[in-house]
């Protein structure tokens, strides 16, 4: 098993969301983040001062998959997150030792 | 001026009394929308706690040391201590009003409430709560019923028609109606001061320390703006020709300097913001509060865009000069009091006040443009001096600033125990579990329950 993690722009949220559940996947775990990576943050003028602001609201989404269905649905995330402006995010997958469903107590694949 | 009690005058000058006084908790909207939500409920506690201490030293020796009898030029006297002689009098200030002493007394108070409070702003985030009630106290005794003495009190008439105990700028022909020097620019400057005392707030010019609910600062620039009618037109003192003129001229210049302020925005930054239209209309009525019942409505129009134009370029000064005036008491305050004062030297005509006086475009010469810049000056002066000393004197001793921690983690929880918005991070406050919603049968089940 995989999980796919993904830091995407806010306003993509909709469109990765709908993109996932037209592939398949059953479920999916989304919460607000900040961060910046190349992009290094940006400038916003307020009250006639401007300020550098570090930190870039995102949307960090989780996704539990089968070995085989990772880099499809990497590939679903980078094509309905993409804008091609900076700042469109990043997609990781890492392997994972063990799932379990915390109703059944069914583990492994079965309770993804 | 009616030599007997006047039911109309009177009933609009106890309306008004209340209307000034809704000012003060619409302020403390305005200040507490303005900061981060860790630091609401002592931005708006600083308002509440004027009212709670000025209304006490007003009935004991305030209203006296403002308004006595046998007072000098600079300060009054304490003949009126606790009020009760006042009972049962007439107001009697440069004449007899038809409204009873007590009714001006407390009509006055509102005033002597709101001018610490309006200092608050200047120091967000940072004060310590019991320094700031000490302060309170003092700096009115001090600063406040001094000033109001110099600028409101006309003195009594006698029945001879001599005049005693005027404050010195009063009694020199400085116009200023409602208290654009007393209460605005007193204020300012006062702010300016405890600002450079108690110093700049951890990640000033780093952080924009956004407002944390513009909507609190819309309500409160709303109530201001409601309760200034009774600020202005009240201050007639008296339902009369002055009130309206005074009512009409609140209207249009703080719609119009709304104007000129978002037009800056919209110009220098490109967006116009809630906040600039909120500034915009309290800078409107800072600027027409002394000038209200001595120029002609279109002059108001002129003064609110000037106003608002000018006040807008002015609280960008704490960023270039490095005084983290926090919610911009300064740019607002003391520059549109400024504004609001010596546009009375230009625009003033006794065509719409026979009280008044001739400005420079009425033909009048310069001499009121020189009352009125002595009167600016010397309020400036004094409350920057004695504020900036008193500040001092109280972080020295009872300390002022909260620590860096405690600014940090916010000062509401740190000085109040309490915090704005108890929002808890999982459920709403609800983490820990409810058993009655573990019992109830919902109707909402997942597709994976559905399935199983």
């Amino acid at each position: 098993m995989r999980l796919v993690t993904a830091i995407i722009k806010p306003f993509k949220l909709d469109d990765v969301k709908s993109a996932l559940e037209a592939y398949g996947v059953q479920g999916m775990t989304v919460s607000e983040a900040s961060g910046y990576g190349r992009q290094r943050g940006h400038t916003e003028v307020y009250r006639g001062a401007e300020y550098t602001v570090d930190l870039v609201p995102k949307v960090r989404l989780e996704v539990l998959v089968e070995d085989h269905d990772a880099d499809a649905v990497v590939d679903v995330i980078v094509k309905s997150a993409h804008t091609g402006r900076i700042g469109d995010g990043k997609v990781w997958v890492v392997p994972v030792d063990s799932v379990a469903r915390v109703r059944t107590g069914e583990r492994g694949p079965e309770a993804l | 001026m009616a030599m007997e009690l006047s039911a109309g005058d009177t009933a609009w000058v106890l309306a008004s009394t209340a209307l000034v006084l809704l000012m003060t908790p619409g302020l403390a909207l305005f200040y507490g929308g303005m900061t981060r939500a860790k630091s609401t409920l002592n931005m708006m506690m600083m308002s509440f706690a004027s009212i709670a201490i000025v209304s006490v030293l007003w009935v004991l020796y305030g209203f006296s040391l403002a308004f006595g009898n046998s007072g000098s030029a600079f300060y009054g006297a304490f003949d009126l201590s606790g009020l009760g002689s006042a009972v049962g009098q007439l107001t009697n200030n440069g004449g007899i009003y038809g409204i009873p002493l007590l009714a001006f007394a407390g009509f006055q108070l509102m005033f002597a409430v709101i001018t610490p409070a309006l200092i608050s702003g200047a120091i967000a985030d940072r004060a310590r709560f019991a320094t700031w009630c000490v302060f309170v106290g003092l700096w009115v005794t001090i600063v406040y019923f001094p000033v109001a003495h110099w600028v409101f009190d006309f003195g009594d008439k006698d029945a001879a028609g001599n005049i005693t105990g005027a404050g010195w700028l009063a009694a020199r022909g400085v116009l200023d109606f409602a208290g654009g020097t007393a209460v605005h620019i007193n204020a300012g400057a006062a702010g300016l001061a405890l600002a450079l005392v108690l110093g700049r707030r951890a990640g000033f010019k780093k952080n924009p320390m956004r407002p944390h609910s513009l909507p609190l600062v819309l309500l409160g620039a709303g109530l201001l703006w409601f309760g200034w009618f009774g600020f202005n037109a009240g201050s007639a003192l008296g339902a009369n020709d002055t009130a309206a003129l005074a009512l009409m001229n609140t209207q249009v210049a703080t719609a119009a300097a709304m104007g000129g302020w978002l037009l800056v925005e919209k110009i220098r930054d490109g967006h116009p913001t809630s906040l600039g239209a909120a500034s915009g209309a309290v800078a409107g009525l800072v600027a027409i509060t002394p000038a209200c019942a001595f120029v002609a409505p279109w002059a108001a129009v002129v003064l609110g865009v000037l106003a608002g134009i000018v006040c807008s370029l002015a609280v960008g000064l704490k960023y270039k000069l490095n005084y983290d005036d926090s919610l911009d008491v300064v740019g607002v305050h003391l520059v549109g009091g400024i504004v609001g004062c010596l546009f009375i030297g230009f625009f003033s005509t006794t065509a719409v006040n026979s009280f008044g006086a001739n400005g420079i475009f009425y033909g009048g010469g310069a001499e009121l443009l020189g009352k009125q810049a002595l009167a600016v000056i010397a309020v400036i002066s004094y409350s920057f001096i004695v504020t900036y000393l008193l500040g001092l004197l109280l972080e020295k001793t009872m300390g002022f600033r909260v620590e860096r921690d405690a600014e940090l983690e916010g000062i509401d929880l740190a000085e109040h125990a309490e915090t704005a918005y108890e929002l808890e991070g999982v459920s709403g406050g609800g983490f820990g579990g409810s058993p009655a919603l573990t019992k109830t049968k919902t109707s909402v089940r997942s597709d994976e329950e559905v399935s199983a």
